[in-house]
């Protein structure tokens, strides 16, 4: 009785939650898959089902392979440089005893700012004879995000100011919570420094940054705002990336359809990621 | 104890110079236009406020700071209003597959919006909403509540169910446990969430940029990267606008801190 009435509240409870993610976030992730099989420009009138014809032609695609490998590009530097640097900047945090508090603000205050006030600061850090970059290289004229050989470069260094404080607060937190003890104890076995931090704080922080490189991999896969803004894709498309290339197809080539077939295709890679972190999270749950 | 303080010290100077790129827009945006371009000297002659009188006097970003105020606020207050009931149903009540709903939460935390986009575009046009606070608003609180839920679920198991149950055998039903027990214990958890919700909400850009047509919608993110220049770039006006657009970032990393840490790490960390 009482069961039956504590389900049936639950349910009520639940509704309203799953009314508005069912409509704006079940449906819509469906309904892409839906759309990624019809041609469908509003401009002309058109739409009419295409079948899997759009992902063949994403298939022999040359634009597509070229935003695909920006894509992983960008991932892969952008996440092991954050991973290293916000592992740095934890160690570095951690002995910290005055401050902390200003320490901890100054260090997420680039996480906390919206992404297309960074890919602002960037662009003007970046322009060739305003920018403070080319000024402390000695008054250099280096067009950072017009030259096709340093424009994802630098754009993955904006992203890496953007995202490292996360990884800098998982590893932090994690290294708060490691016995003085046990360091005290292997300095007694004569281990110290590098020694130390194989034996103790890696094996220790290990799957905590596992955890943040799962994350950032997942937030680098769906990236947009930060290029978008700050190059747009480009020089001749050397950022695009597919986020970049499947906005350009909805809302400015209008092919709403064939724009869909990308967003579904970065949906597939995200939701692999994702599939990896549960199956981690879960592996952990059996553990505990 | 010299020793800790100088290290103490030079972490302090070395994280300030992370944010640096954050305190040279700050100085962009009161140098003068005569020494913006080309960049002559590190520190201005003078100071100057011309670029946030041409920002609040000359641009659209009053406008659109209104509009990002009032969409963050409320959806941000709905994530979360929406999110505790559902948290609490799917934390202490039996609801059959309640487990699988929460995995559904993660996994709904990682859908990319660039695949959302356009079904949400064309369903914000059948219904009428392109270039109104509610498309925004709508589609901001879906896309937080999965992290609302989640967080405020785990939040939620944390308290002891011995106090529940003391209020139980009081005589209290399920609906006033929830408000007069579970609500008050879960506060700190709830501004944790609402603030994640609040920051996302206010930085978002994508739908933002893809819903809104006019000014009457156009939030910070999109003036600002729409920010319109007539002969040359305006990069104090930039700068200037900007620095608007992270004041509430830096109220809630200096002010909030200790809530949004731990939203993060919980966010993160949980099991």
């Amino acid at each position: 009785m009482s069961e039956a009435a504590d389900r049936r509240l639950g349910w009520m409870l639940l509704a309203p939650a799953l009314v508005v993610l069912g409509g704006l976030t079940v449906y819509p992730a469906l309904w892409v898959f839906w759309l990624s099989f019809q041609y469908r420009i509003p401009v002309f009138s058109i739409a009419r089902w295409a079948g899997l014809e759009q992902y063949a032609f994403l298939a022999v695609d040359p634009r597509f392979w070229s935003a695909a490998r920006v894509t992983a590009l960008f991932t892969v530097a952008s996440v092991a440089l954050e991973c290293a640097l916000g592992l740095a900047i934890a160690l570095g945090l951690r002995g910290q005893h005055r401050g902390r508090r200003v320490a901890l603000a100054l260090l997420l205050l680039a996480w906390a700012l919206p992404s297309v006030v960074t890919a602002k600061m960037f662009e003007w850090l970046y322009h060739p004879a305003g920018g403070l970059v080319n000024f402390v290289l000695g008054g250099r004229t280096i067009n950072w995000l017009g030259d096709p050989a340093l424009a994802l470069p630098a754009l993955i260094v904006a992203d890496v100011w953007r995202a490292t404080p996360f990884v800098a607060l998982l590893c932090y937190a994690r290294l708060l919570t490691i016995p003085p003890e046990l360091y005290e104890a292997a300095q007694v076995d004569g281990a110290a420094g590098v020694q130390a931090f194989a034996r103790i704080t890696w094996p220790l922080i290990r799957p905590i940054l596992l955890i943040a490189l799962l994350f950032r991999t997942l937030d680098a896969l769906r990236a947009f705002d930060i290029m978008f803004v700050l190059t747009g894709g480009g020089p001749a498309g050397t950022t695009e990336t597919l986020t970049v290339y499947a906005y350009r197809a909805l809302f400015q080539t209008l092919q709403i359809g064939f724009g869909s077939a990308i967003g579904v295709v970065v949906f597939v890679f995200v939701m692999l990621v994702a599939v990896a972190y549960l199956r981690l999270i879960g592996a952990e749950d059996a553990a505990a | 104890m010299r020793a800790g303080r100088l290290r103490d010290g030079l972490v302090l100077l070395a994280l300030a110079g992370y944010a640096g790129p954050f305190f040279w827009q700050a100085l962009t945006s009161v140098r003068p236009d005569a020494e913006l371009l080309p960049l002559a000297h590190l520190l201005p002659s003078h100071l100057t406020l011309v670029h946030y009188d041409a920002v609040f006097h000359r641009s659209l970003m009053p406008r659109a700071l209104g509009n990002s105020l009032g969409v963050s606020l409320l959806s941000s207050v709905f994530a979360v209003a929406l999110g505790a009931l559902a948290a609490y149903a799917l934390a202490r009540l039996p609801v059959p597959g309640r487990r699988v709903m929460l995995l559904g939460m993660i996994a709904a935390t990682a859908f990319p919006q660039i695949a959302t986009v356009s079904p949400l575009y064309l369903l914000m046009r059948a219904l009428g909403l392109r270039d109104t606070w509610l498309a925004l608003i709508l589609a901001d609180v879906s896309f937080a509540l999965p992290l609302v839920i989640w967080l405020l679920a785990g939040f939620i198991r944390d308290i002891p169910r011995a106090l529940e149950e003391a209020a139980s055998v009081d005589g209290a039903g399920r609906l006033a446990t929830l408000r007069w027990v579970v609500l008050p214990l879960v506060a700190p958890g709830m501004a944790s969430a609402g603030l994640l919700a609040f920051l996302f909400s206010w930085n978002e850009f994508l739908f933002a940029y893809s819903f809104t047509a006019t000014e009457a919608s156009r939030t910070v993110p999109v003036a600002l990267a729409l920010f319109p220049g007539v002969f040359e770039v305006p990069w104090g006006d930039i700068a200037a606008a900007s620095l608007l657009a992270s004041l509430p970032p830096i109220v809630i990393v200096v002010a909030f801190q200790r809530y949004l840490v731990r939203g993060l790490l919980a966010g993160a960390l949980r099991e």
